[in-house]
């Protein structure tokens, strides 16, 4: 029984996704906020509390005001929300608060930005390397990629639990498999695991493949509560538990390297569910790096600590296998547009379990895992969703 | 036109660190109640909460705890370094550093290697600590 106040997804939206060089970074929010929209039956309207994320590619003095304006709404409950990589599930968890305060009814979460295509984007990319994950005085003078500081914790996981390149290179592989069945996916040519270690290093042990791309685009969801949801077009889809865990801030002051805060978060958010995880159908998981997969399976408690290796071979993460995992086709291959592309990760869960995934539904999904990981696995939200027969 | 390097901006928390380093001392808060040392410098001991710190000079001794070597450039600032090593260092005292490993055989570096500080002298009032391999 499903308690009139939960938090129900009830529209989901894209704009297009990859090079879209004609859309600015609000045409992309409008985009994806007219596509969710109509996919839930709902006008602008009917919107009356909005959570958007900060962009890279423009300078936005309070985003949420910007993109509330840019659509002409004025709602009653405005948040710009930031745990980096892990605001897009966090929004979610955000929108329901806000609706079980009685501060308002709708929630249109939205984001994404023009991160590909931006004349400004050397600037971002410039910036997110100077300042933006690594610390500005103890870390960035030695110059190190995003990339680099997932490549530290990739090195030190394969010397801690003997994790090879071989088995990181599934996940790449795995993940581009199940973007070549979405058609608004960035990059959906098959690769193979040769494919991955072949393609240029970019810092050891990372290669090109291990990394995620930078995409264009912008994606939407409405929330509400299941009493309103009972009489919208689409089957809710409802927020059964949530977690957060934080670990450090900057990934050369953190001491361990190879377990993050999402053992906390999954471990909350399995609580607040009741669920096990043998009740999980699909996990939608963050994958900005290869690695970040592995650890986040292991951390999840899907396998045993410094199993994740072993866990994502032998196809268990594909459709048909044990635990099929980030279906769309993830950041890897679907698309990376900042901070709101782990959103993309909670439209996927709200599609299979709904049954609409098209040529990568998952046979009877009534369960699905999200889980969002921000800066270098120091921030984590997992979310655990369902349908009416989930719990 | 020489490229600008990335320079640190010390402020008033990390002051004593880059006036240490330009000393060509590494130096980091030692909390005067648990004896713990800890990085990045903070007000408080982030093991006991104590405000008892005293910067205190550091053996400049540690372990490679992991490594990269770094094959693109995140800015034309580092184009002229590549390939290069980016490392965090375990020092003997505990806390973990993110550094710069300075050598001519980037193959040779293995996660448990010895290292010694040393000092990039970036002009004249900065200087930058990085590791080298320790002489045995």
């Amino acid at each position: 029984m499903i308690a009139a106040n939960r938090a129900a997804i009830v529209g989901i939206g894209e704009s297009a996704i990859g090079k879209i060089e004609d859309r600015s970074a609000l045409q992309l929010h409008s985009d994806a906020v007219h596509a969710a929209l109509a996919d839930a039956g709902l006008t602008l309207n009917d919107i009356d509390g909005l959570i958007t994320n900060p962009v890279r590619v423009e300078a936005w003095n309070m985003p949420c005001g910007v993109v509330s304006s840019y659509l002409g709404i004025r709602p009653s409950y405005l948040l710009t929300l930031d745990l980096a990589g892990a605001s897009g599930a966090a929004m979610v968890h955000h929108a329901a608060m806000a609706i079980a305060a009685g501060q308002c009814k709708t929630v249109l979460c939205v984001g994404g930005q023009n991160l590909l295509s931006n004349k400004l984007r050397a600037h971002a990319v410039k910036q997110m390397a100077e300042s933006g994950a690594a610390h500005p005085q103890f870390e960035a003078p030695y110059g190190p990629l995003v990339a680099s500081n997932y490549a530290l914790i990739a090195r030190r996981h394969m010397h801690e639990y003997g994790t090879t390149p071989e088995q990181m290179a599934e996940v790449a592989v795995t993940i581009r498999k199940h973007a070549s069945l979405n058609p608004n996916a960035h990059k959906r040519s098959l690769i193979t695991v040769d494919d991955v270690m072949k393609s240029p290093m970019i810092t050891s042990p990372l290669k090109r493949y291990d990394c995620a791309l930078v995409s264009d685009g912008a994606c939407a969801a409405i929330i509400t509560s299941a009493d309103r949801a009972r009489d919208l077009k689409q089957k809710p889809v409802y927020l059964l538990g949530q977690g957060y865990g934080l670990s450090h801030s900057y990934v050369g002051e953190y001491l361990n390297l190879t377990t993050s805060g999402a053992v906390d978060s999954g471990r909350k958010a399995f609580e607040m569910s009741g669920l096990k995880h043998s009740d999980i159908d699909v996990a939608e998981l963050y994958d900005c790096f290869t690695i970040t997969v592995i650890i986040e399976l292991e951390d999840l408690g899907f396998c045993k600590k410094g199993e994740g290796g072993a866990f994502v071979q032998g196809g268990r993460i594909g459709l048909d296998g044990e635990l099929p995992l980030t279906t769309h086709g993830g950041l890897l291959s679907a698309g990376h547009f900042g901070l709101s592309a782990g959103f993309l990760h909670v439209l996927e869960a709200v599609r299979q379990i709904r049954g609409s995934a098209g040529e990568r539904q998952v046979k009877d999904v009534k369960t699905a895992l999200v889980h969002g990981n921000g800066g270098t696995i120091a921030i984590h939200c997992t979310l655990i969703l369902g349908g009416a027969d989930a719990a | 036109m020489a490229i600008e390097r990335i320079f640190p901006s010390p402020n008033p928390g990390t002051a004593p660190y880059w006036k240490a380093a330009r000393q060509h001392q590494l130096s980091l808060p030692k909390c005067q109640a648990c004896g713990k040392f800890h990085s990045y410098p903070r007000s408080q001991c982030p093991f006991c909460s104590s405000d008892k710190l005293e910067w205190t000079n550091c053996s400049g001794a540690g372990t490679i705890f992991s490594y990269t070597e770094v094959f693109r450039a995140p800015s034309k600032a580092f184009a002229a370094d590549l390939p290069y090593i980016v490392a965090i260092v375990e020092l003997k005292e505990g806390p973990h550093l993110m550094t710069r490993l300075v050598t001519n055989d980037n193959a040779s570096v293995r996660i448990g290697q010895p290292v010694t500080v040393a000092f990039d002298d970036m002009d004249e009032e900065t200087s930058l600590p990085v590791f080298k391999a320790s002489q045995t």
